[in-house]
This record gives C-alpha cells, structure tokens and sequence, in this order.
C-alpha cells in the first residue's frame, strides 16, 4: 500500500491540479471549535519563552505539538509531554526549529493533555472516483489507521455519502454503528460526526479527518487531533480562509511569480521552461527530460504555466522570473496557440529581452504553433535577437535546449 | 457520425452576454456550428449581434429550448454561479451540458453532477451528458464545436481523442492533422468531472466512424487506472496512450483518508504500467504517441 509520506510539497499539489490549501492542526482544530467539534483548549507559540506562559496559563500537563503539514512528527520527537511551564519551555526549545522530513518547525502547539481511554477514527474525504464524498470511522483509531485499512478492512467502516442529500441525524447514526462504536459514546460519536460534516460542507473542504478522536476517562469525546484540506477554487465564498494560506517557506522565486498570478513551480534541473496550459507544459518537462539524456542528463529547471489566453505582458512576466533563477541554464519556450495567439508570445519575448537589456545572457529556444505562428515567427525573426533560436518541432526544440544548457553548463564548470 | 457533438446539434451559450461568452459563441459559428442563442437570467428578450448573425438571448434554459429545439449547452457562467447555472440545465434535461468553467468548487460539481445522475435515471432515459467542469469542450471537426477548442487545427477523420488537458489535445490534433478526428473530447483536469475517459472510449467504441482512439492522461487521481481495466474488458478497437507528468515531483496526500481510499499513487508510471498491462501502446512523447497513432491506422486500412 502507499503510505504517501513523501514530502508535503507545493509542486506536487499544483501539478496534480488539485486546487487545495491544508491546514496545520491547530488551524483545523479552530475550524472544529468554531462548528462545535469538541477540542481541547490551545495555545500555538512561535517561541519557547510563550510556550512556558502558555503552559502556565493552561495549567498541568501539557503536551507541546510541532505544527508541521506532514506526517510522522511523533517519532521525529516534535510531539512531548511536560509537567510544569519550565519543562515546556525546555520542550519548546527543542521542537522549535527541529526539521521534520524537510520542514522546519517554525509554530507549536502548546494544549493539555489528556488521558485516553480508547482512540477512535474518523474521516470526510473528496472520493474523485465516484464523484461522491466517502465517510470513514473505526474503532481502531491512531497512528497504525492505514495497517489497520490494509490488514483488517472490516474494521473501517466506509459509507458513500451523496453530495445532495448529505448527513443528517440517520445517515450519523448509520456511520456511527457500521464502525460499531461502543453503546456509551454512540450519541456523542454520532453527534460528532454530524458536526464534523459541518465542518466538511460548511468551509468547502475536501478532506476532515478527526486521528485520533478520543474517549477520556470521564466518558467525554475529543478531537485530539486534526487534518483539514480546504478546496482552494471556494475561497470566493470564504474570505475569512485566504488567510490560512502559508507562504512561510515558500520558494522566492515562486512567490515572485504568485504575485504576477503566475502557475510557477520550481523543479531542480538546468533548463528553464515556458509554456502554456498545464498538460502541455508537463508533457514539455517530459520532453525534455527524455531530450536530455542526450546532453550530460539535463532537466527541466521548473514548471511556468502561463495559461489559456496569455498576452504579451504575462509571456514577459514569466520570462523574467525564469531568466531570474541562477539554476538556468537555458529557456525552452513552448506553446501552442489555442486561444493563445503566437504574435502576442512573440512580442512578450522580445519585450522581455529588451527589459533585461545586457543581462540577459541566457540562451533561449522558442517552439511556436498553432494561432497567428506565422505571425509569431515574422516578430521573433525580424528582431533576430542573438540569445534565440527558433526550432519548428517541440521534440527539435527540447533537444536544442538541453544541448546549449549542457553547453553553459560545461563552459561555467 | 461522431460522437456527443454532431452538425445537427444545436447549440446554447449560457453566459453568452459575457466577454468569454461572446468571444467563443462567435468562434463556434465561425466553425459552421449551429448556435441558436444564449441563455443570461434577467436578459431574456435581449439580441446578441455576431458578425451578421443576430442570436437571441432566453431568460432560461427550459424557454431556449423550446424555442429552438437546442439540445447542447455550453456553460461559460463565471465560477460562483456555474452551480446553479448547470443544475437549470439539467432540469430542463438538455442532453449535453459542456462545461468550460474554470475554477468551480469541487462541492458545487459534486452537486450538480449527482443531479444529473438522478435526474437523468428518472425523467430521461439517456440522462444529461456533462462534459468538464474546466474543459476545453467538444470538437467533431468539420460538423461542430462546442467549447474553446480551435476549429482550424485538423479536420475530420476516423481518430477519436479523450483528453484530461486543454492544450497537449491541441497538440496531439496537431500532430495528427493528416489523417484527422472524429471527435475530440477535452474532459477536463478536475477531480470531479461529468464524462469520464471511460465514458468516451464506450462512445467511440459504439460509434462506426472512430477508428481508434488515443487517450491522454496526466498525474493525479486514478482515472487513467480504471479505463485500463474497462478497455481490457470491454473495448475492442485500437486505443494509444500518452501520459504526461513524468517528471513532476510526487506530491503528498494530506492525513490517512487519501491514501486508504485511492487505488493507485496516481503517478504517470503507475499510469503508464496500467495502460500497458490493459495492452495499449503508450507513447513517450506526443510527436512518439502520433507515430504509434499513424502504425495503427496504416495497418487498419
């Protein structure tokens, strides 16, 4: 089975052209109190001397929580009890910085701790397959919950949850026994799964997931922890969530292109790509990938999307931020003009040399087909810029690129 | 023939008095299709000039149909009100519902796709045919086009095409422009999406004039998977395969639920591997998966 505990990463999300934005615990865990999910109170601290004050205010034992958006912090040390507000300061201390699969610990959550009886599970999920949403539960909740999807299946209960008519009472209720959750927390389990459904249609997210909901000694449920991927296309009906958007640790470059609205991800080859429409910029860093091994093994230095309908203006913006990456090499410009006219690239071609002037010093191959190419090629031909070379096919221009950034490369080692 | 979009398909734009709207009804004419008006809430009895043309704009969809017996929709409604937009669509069981939409939440498409699922079982024995959200549309060169798919890159032929992505489709007609398309379907990158690769390939397989199909796919999900297993058990003409993203950095799913309930990694080798073992021939590059197209079709005729 696939555990997906690669590294949380933006280039992953965007070009799998899922529109999401996930959420750290204690930002899920405000969701579920503001639905009325039960959670316990918390404090997130970004030092340990607040870490101490917020232990103290809390009072007894506290656990400090690394806030990180990946799996796995419990092994890496980031999450740990303490007794006093001295202990969670130390603790603090520790966390905070800590790197846990390739993410700093920059926040912690600091909130009481609390005595489990029995770790249940609970889940909305987006199930693209059947174009529906999923419920799941199980009595077995925790850490091991994907052994315990792949061993014992019956332990997880799964019921498909129409879009329209949703979860009421029943459909809870109904959840709730196919996980056969225990007689005494039934109402409150059922009560919880209703709220956390809330939750899932009332913020437009496409996962909620409750690991591991608890039952304390007291008989009472709790939400100890909590994941929330909220659909990124719904923000126009939630202001309140374009806040809960992190841009902490984002690569310069690709905030630079965030800015202009540019569909930018930095990838870690030589050649600098272009293109428009996401299909059709991936299948160009597939070309080239293939094209290079050709030429010392080059790769595609990033994925730069200027969509459907670019003008000159957005051709120049992303030929800026790319000519500004000191891991390129060369540019590979492609596009093919749907709507996309090829004299509108062209110009923003040749507007943005004339912007760098002196400092462009990167050779670029440009790849134009489809709307106005004729056109297109008539600019870039007139202005016979130096640094660009104009190849007819995208397999021609792919092994072109990679041949002059090997070339630069070579020259620079 | 062809399939979903013939030249008798007559067409309605919903949102055809906005930029995009206006823009692409007058490309779809200039493609010979039969557009036979819009449809804006609130701007019924309104006239839309195109070059010449004159359309008439409908206050609903129920009322542009009966008027002109139109029996394809192409939504270019801004994201906030496609929801609603599609489900008056479905209501008014129009057969085919494009959706060129970008950007609607994936709630709002899993309403309006369930309602046409149930709609369609009650009241209309075919159902309301979604194409998209986030689509580039339907195009049966030289008979119809709705969408945003540029009429003049190929023309008919006997290759049929289903692709998740809006431009590399562009590219692969181009690539095979000497020989042709029957009809080229441009499903949409969504994760919900109305028409499925799946539903495409029975199409085509059902469909005289489709010779062979080439399927385009890209990262994510695990569409690609299940029409693998379907064109195993269920498809008998010729299908080629193209994956793109091989080269995009694996991404990682939030939480448990994801990775218990996809089937696949949904990475474009895991794709590919399918696609093979199913015995489709996958191509490495579009200009390699046009050249596996060209073999096939030599051999066909």
């Amino acid at each position: 089975m696939t555990f997906h505990q690669g590294q949380w990463s933006a280039a992953g999300q965007r070009l799998d052209r899922v529109e999401r934005v996930d959420l750290y615990e204690y930002q899920a865990k405000d969701l579920f109190h503001a639905h009325g999910v039960p959670v316990l109170p918390g404090r997130v601290v970004t030092t340990s001397a607040q870490a101490r004050a917020a232990a103290a205010e809390l009072g007894g034992t506290v656990v400090v929580k690394a806030q990180v958006k990946t799996g796995g912090r419990g092994k890496a040390g980031g999450v740990q009890l303490a007794d006093t507000p001295e202990e969670a300061q130390r603790k603090a201390t520790a966390i905070l910085g800590l790197d846990i699969k390739g993410h700093t610990v920059h926040r912690v959550l600091v909130t009481p701790a609390c005595d489990i009886v029995e770790e249940y599970y609970l889940s909305f999920i987006l199930d693209r397959t059947h174009r529906t949403f999923l419920a799941m539960a199980s009595v077995q909740g925790g850490m091991d919950i994907e052994e315990v999807a792949a061993t014992t299946p019956e332990a997880l209960a799964k019921v498909p949850v129409d879009p329209i008519s949703g979860v009421d009472a029943a459909k809870a209720t109904e959840i709730v026994q196919a996980a056969a959750f225990p007689a005494e927390v039934a109402q409150a389990a059922a009560d919880t799964v209703l709220k956390l459904w809330d939750v899932f249609v009332a913020e437009d997210a496409t996962l909620v997931e409750v690991n591991p909901l608890v039952r304390d000694p007291r008989g009472s449920i709790i939400a100890l922890d909590g994941k929330v991927t909220l659909d990124d296309n719904a923000v126009f009906r939630h202001p309140d969530h374009a806040e809960l958007a992190d841009s902490a640790g984002q690569d310069p470059l690709e905030a630079r292109a965030k800015a202009r609205n540019l569909n930018y991800v930095k990838l870690d080859g030589q050649v600098g790509i272009i293109g428009n429409g996401a299909g059709l910029v991936m299948s160009t860093l597939d070309v080239l990938a293939y094209a290079g091994r050709a030429h010392g093994g080059m790769r595609p230095a990033n994925f730069l999307d200027i969509g459907g309908g670019a003008n000159a203006q957005v051709m120049a913006d992303g030929l800026d931020i790319i000519l500004g990456d000191p891991d390129v090499h060369s540019v590979f410009v492609n596009v093919f003009g749907g709507i996309t006219a090829c004299d509108q690239v062209a110009t923003g071609i040749v507007q943005a040399l004339n912007i760098v002037g002196e400092a462009a010093t990167k050779p670029l191959v440009v790849r134009l087909d489809g709307n106005s190419v004729a056109e297109g090629r008539r600019i870039l031909a007139h202005a016979a810029h130096p640094l660009v070379t104009m190849v007819d096919t995208m397999d021609a221009a792919a092994d072109k690129a990679a041949e002059l950034a090997a070339l630069t490369c070579a020259k620079g080692a | 023939m062809a399939i979903f979009l013939t030249k008798d398909s007559k067409i309605i734009v919903q949102g055809m008095t906005g930029s995009q709207g206006r823009k692409h009804t007058q490309r779809m004419l200039d493609a010979g299709s039969q557009v036979v008006g819009g449809v804006t809430p609130g701007k019924g009895g309104q006239t839309v000039d195109f070059g010449g043309a004159s359309l008439p704009v409908f206050g609903s969809v129920a009322e542009s149909m009966a008027v002109t017996g139109a029996d394809v929709s192409v939504v270019f409604v801004p994201p906030r009100f496609a929801k609603a937009a599609v489900l008056e669509a479905i209501d008014a069981v129009i057969g085919l519902i494009v959706v060129i939409t970008e950007g609607i939440p994936v709630h709002d498409t899993a309403a309006f796709c369930a309602h046409a699922s149930a709609t369609g079982l009650a009241t209309n024995p075919v159902g309301t045919r979604i194409v998209g959200p986030n689509c580039p549309g339907v195009i049966s060169p030289g008979a119809s086009n709705a969408g945003i798919i540029p009429a003049d890159i190929t023309g008919p032929g006997r290759i049929g095409l289903v692709s998740k992505s809006g431009t590399l489709t562009y590219q692969m007609m181009f690539e095979l422009r000497d020989i042709g398309f029957s009809t080229c379907v441009g499903i949409g990158g969504d994760p919900v999406i109305g028409t499925t690769h799946i539903d495409a390939l029975q199409a085509f397989e059902d469909d005289p004039d489709t010779a062979a199909v080439v399927m385009i796919g890209e990262i994510g999900g695990d569409a690609e998977e299940r029409a693998a297993d379907y064109i195993k058990a269920n498809i008998t003409k010729p299908v080629i395969g193209y994956i793109a993203g091989f080269t995009a950095p694996e991404g990682k799913t939030m939480g448990h639920a994801g990775a218990i309930v996809s089937g696949s990694s949904g990475t474009a080798a895991a794709k590919k591997d399918a696609l093979e073992a199913a015995g489709v021939q996958v191509g490495t590059t579009p200009s390699g998966t046009a050249e596996l197209t060209r073999e096939v079709m030599k051999s066909l005729s």
